[in-house]
């Protein structure tokens, strides 16, 4: 059965005609030609596809296209102003915090997410945020850190404007 | 003469922009206009006959444009024994194999339309258990093996399951083991696990109205996918072009020709139509290579002093229903299996067995993670039964300068005895001997543990490597190789080998992607050899363009070649450097005062192969030079035992590696942290489980769990040795496969120096080191 859903995906709104059973997966990757979200398992096991819906990270394998209906939906592909990286990403390059890349924008995202609710997250925060977030090269560490340096250097800046 | 503006500068990742975006694509991103989407039917059965195939209801679905079996391409194909083919014929030899394709106009009807297929198959009896397979009289899983076409380096047993008998016979295995005061003899075994890179297989088909096919692949082998191709199709090697974009985690299971062969047979059939097949996380699991399983038997003589006299080492691998790729595995670890210690009397036997499982393959460590699961815990145990401490043993048999190995070869500065005491110093060892003893009351223990390895590229010995130069006319360059970027690293140190041989600045470096109809030749980005091999390549290639820039610049500037440098992209007169141009005056030829030209546009070529290896003999497995190079490793961990549950948690590691030449530290560094943590994950969690039917019962993350960001050791010291590599560029060598070599036996022996117990099979579950515990508490009691 077709639906009509309107959403917000990266900022601007978004009006489609979908079945009902095309995942929101699909439905960035197929539909909006966004390809920054990645299927690494299908069933929610690996993290690759990870996206923000109304801030909240979720395996975009496992939401349907049409519960994302009047949401507000941000994907790797929406991060950053320009040609400015956000500061999630620029810290995971600064950091080698990358290898293959395929999970990386999954982590980015689930890290976003992790920043948005919780500005000074602790290390076991960190790891718990991107512990659904499967990586078979870089072994964790560096991508660790790159997300806790990036709240330590949000801390300094809002130390900054109190002053 | 060479600079070192870039050498052991941990530069920024030529690939991190792209990756971090989300912009770089992958073989599954790509998309085309008409494009048809692939599905297989695979077999429910280990081993079966196929009786008959009924396509008609599939074929007549709409939307369906073509169905395949295994009668439309029953050519066979493989890298070093042909015994493959894209879809099972007359039989099915493994639960999961491909029996018949279906390309469609969308995913949904591919997969309605395999439903339909109806297959009637007739069971045969399975060979699942390896030691049945190898007696005499066990059913065939490839009655026809002596037909096969087979490299010459192999030697299957013909009328049996064994593909491959790889012998080394060293000194005098009996006289040798006569001199021993003690003979330790110990099985142990190693289950089949899975690459998992989080990218599953992908690829894209397309056999154009030239008569061409053309294949977007995640591959970590073009130019080896188009060979294969272009020999079991037999089409001329400029009618197959295999592009590569990015590939997302290889560790060997995209080595090869793997399941884009499957694509072949309906790519000929949808002329001129691109059709695209990605691979369910099921399907990776089990229908790409796996790890072979490999049980053993380890006997070593040894003198009262700790002396090694002799060893006997028979590996028996739990091959699966192919081998193409797998027989050398095998035979790999046959002529490693001294390990790191010089051994004057051996004898191995090394056995690629054919199972009805899935197809076994290369997976990082080429069969070196395997026997050193074994050498490694058992030299471990012999040192305790001597009452030496461990390292010290160890340092009693390591090769030294002058030692021989497994062949025979005379070893020159083997970096393996600085590598263990680096590493041991780093985890702050201290002498043990003697099985760890747990007090009443404990509930967790620490103790710490070692092991040592050492691996060499397992390649053709004609393994080639190739790269091309070109200089734009603003002076940016262009670098062209086969070798891929998996995530390793490699297109970043190739980048920096050639700025800092050209004299240009890295940022001005491009790799372009691999796409064999334009691409210089790699043969496979595989053995950890890219480094090495192709930065050898890289290095002639930017030496051939900088000598046709300082021409040009002599000419430019009146003075001689001997009196220009370049340096950061600027080109100067050493004598006096303030006559200075940017290097795009000379990219496309020079034009000189009087208004002429000269030279031409900047092409650099460079070649590599590895010199002077030669065959091993086929019935002593000796020879002066059997591999190119030899790297040497030894990594130290200390663990925290649950006495309570049995878990395993890795609190710290050390790792050292001799690198030769750390070209850029960090993505060493980040190579050897992925590495460690893929080692820890495989020493405690993972082993691919069958039903007794031969049916892989966890081809999922929930099932065969890898380790996550929560399963991390608190601390990794990563450290490098480097001994110059004679023929290595600058001296390096390559580390990418070794480093999650010695991770599983170093927690083992950890785990004995904790507690006295040996879990002699991988993975060290929190159960079955647990039942360890609960026996060696009541064989106390007993």
């Amino acid at each position: 059965m077709l639906h009509t859903i309107k959403m917000t995906v990266n900022g601007e709104l978004v009006k489609a005609e979908v079945f009902s059973q095309m995942r929101l997966l699909d439905f960035l990757r197929e539909e909006l030609d966004l390809i920054g979200a990645k299927e690494g398992c299908g069933k929610g096991e690996c993290g690759a596809c990870t996206v923000l819906v109304d801030g909240e990270p979720v395996n975009s394998c496992l939401m349907l296209a049409v519960e994302a209906d009047g949401k507000e939906v941000l994907t790797v592909e929406g991060l950053g102003e320009g040609d400015r990286l956000d500061a999630i990403q620029q810290s995971i390059v600064d950091n080698s915090a990358l290898q293959c890349g395929y999970c990386t924008p999954g982590i980015v995202m689930s890290a976003k997410g992790l920043l948005l609710r919780n500005t000074n997250p602790t290390r076991d925060e960190v790891v718990e945020a991107i512990s659904g977030n499967l990586c078979r090269c870089t072994g964790y560490a560096r991508v660790i850190d790159a997300i806790m340096q990036v709240s330590a250097s949000s801390d300094s800046q809002d130390e900054g404007s109190e002053r | 003469m060479a600079r070192e503006d870039y050498l052991g500068v941990g530069v920024i990742r030529n690939d991190a922009a792209e990756k971090v975006t989300g912009a770089a694509r992958y073989a599954g991103d790509l998309k085309f206009a008409g494009m048809l989407y692939a599905k297989l039917l695979r077999s429910k059965h280990a081993h079966a006959r196929i009786v008959r195939i009924d396509t008609r209801k599939a074929q007549d679905l709409p939307g369906v444009k073509a169905v395949v079996t295994g009668k439309d391409f029953p050519n066979r194909m493989g890298l070093y024994l042909k015994d493959r083919t894209p879809y099972a014929v007359d039989k099915v030899r493994y639960y999961g194999e491909a029996v018949a394709g279906v390309a469609a106009e969308s995913l949904e009807i591919a997969e309605e339309a395999a439903r339909l297929i109806e297959v009637e198959y007739e069971e045969l009896p399975p060979v699942l258990d390896l030691r049945e397979a190898i007696k005499p009289g066990a059913c065939l899983v490839h009655p026809d093996l002596d037909t096969y076409e087979i490299g010459a380096a192999f030697f299957p047993i013909p009328n049996t399951n064994i593909s491959n008998h790889f012998r080394v016979r060293k000194g005098d295995i009996e006289k040798g083991f006569a001199e021993a005061d003690l003979v330790f003899e110990r099985e142990y075994y190693v289950p089949h696990i899975q690459h998992s890179p989080i990218e599953p297989h992908a690829a894209i088909a397309l056999y154009d109205r030239n008569d061409k096919l053309t294949i977007w692949a995640s591959s970590q082998s073009p130019f080896a996918m188009r060979n294969i191709l272009s020999h079991s199709l037999g089409f001329p090697m400029n009618k197959v072009r295999v592009i590569g974009p990015y590939v997302g985690g290889g560790f060997g299971g995209k080595a090869g020709l793997n399941v884009e062969a499957t694509l072949v047979p309906l790519a000929m059939k949808c002329r001129n139509v691109p059709i695209r097949l990605v691979c369910t996380r099921e399907e990776e699991f089990r229908d790409t290579f796996v790890r072979q399983g490999m049980l053993c038997r380890l006997k070593t003589g040894v003198k009262h002093d700790g002396r090694f006299t002799a060893q006997e080492f028979e590996m028996y691998w739990d091959a699966g229903a192919y081998t193409e790729y797998g027989v050398n595995v095998t035979r790999a670890a046959g002529y490693s299996s001294s390990g790191v210690y010089d051994i004057p009397n051996m004898k191995t036997d090394s056995y690629c067995v054919y199972t009805n499982k899935p197809v076994g393959g290369p997976l990082r460590g080429f069969g070196h993670s395997e026997n050193h699961w074994a050498m490694e815990q058992h030299i471990d145990q012999i040192a305790h039964e001597l009452g030496i401490d461990p390292v010290q043993l160890r340092r009693i048999n390591l090769q030294r300068d002058g030692s021989t190995n497994a062949t025979g070869q005379v070893l020159r500065n083997p970096g393996i005895e600085q590598c263990l005491e680096r590493a041991a110093e780093l985890i702050g060892w201290q002498e043990v001997s003697g099985p760890g003893v747990i007090g009443p009351g404990v509930k967790k223990v620490r103790a710490k543990g070692i092991a040592c390895m050492t691996k060499a590229p397992a390649m053709p010995n004609d393994a080639a490597s190739s790269a091309i130069v070109k200089l734009n006319d603003d002076g940016t360059v262009y670098l062209s190789i086969g070798a891929q970027e998996l995530g390793q690293g490699s297109f970043t140190v190739l980048a920096q080998i050639l700025a800092n041989e050209l004299g240009v600045r890295y940022e001005d470096v491009r790799v372009q992607p691999i796409d064999t109809d334009y691409s210089a030749y790699e043969w496979q980005t595989v053995a950890s050899r890219i480094t090495y091999s192709c930065g050898r390549a890289v290095i002639a290639a930017a030496k051939d363009a900088r000598h046709q820039v300082l021409e040009h610049a002599a000419r430019y500037f009146g003075v001689p070649v001997e009196d220009i440098d370049i340096a950061e992209s600027k080109v100067f007169v050493k004598s006096d450097p303030e006559r200075c141009v940017h290097i795009s005056t000379f990219s496309l030829g020079v034009t000189l005062p009087d208004f002429s030209g000269y030279g031409g546009p900047v092409v650099g070529r460079g070649t590599f192969i590895p010199e002077g290896i030669t065959a091993m003999n086929p019935e002593t497995g000796q020879s002066e030079k059997p591999v190119a190079n030899w790297t040497y490793g030894a990594q130290a961990v200390e663990i925290e035992l649950d006495v309570e549950t049995g878990k395993i948690d890795v609190l710290k590691v050390a790792a050292v590696y001799d690198a030769g030449r750390v070209i850029n530290p960090v993505t060493a560094a980040t190579q050897v942290e992925g590495g460690v943590v893929q080692g820890i994950s495989i020493g405690l969690l993972e082993e691919m489980k069958f039903s007794e039917q031969g049916k892989l019962l966890n081809p999922s993350y929930v099932d065969y769990k890898i380790s996550t960001a929560a399963d991390i050791p608190d601390e990794l010291l990563v450290d490098f040795v480097e001994v110059p590599q004679e023929d290595g560029p600058y001296g390096a060598r390559g580390i990418g496969e070794h480093v999650m070599v010695p991770t599983p036996p170093a927690i083992a022996n950890a785990l004995y120096h904790a507690a006295g117990i040996r879990v002699r099979t991988l993975p060290m579950t929190s159960e079955k080191v647990y039942w360890a515990l609960k026996e060696r508490v009541s064989a106390s009691l007993r």
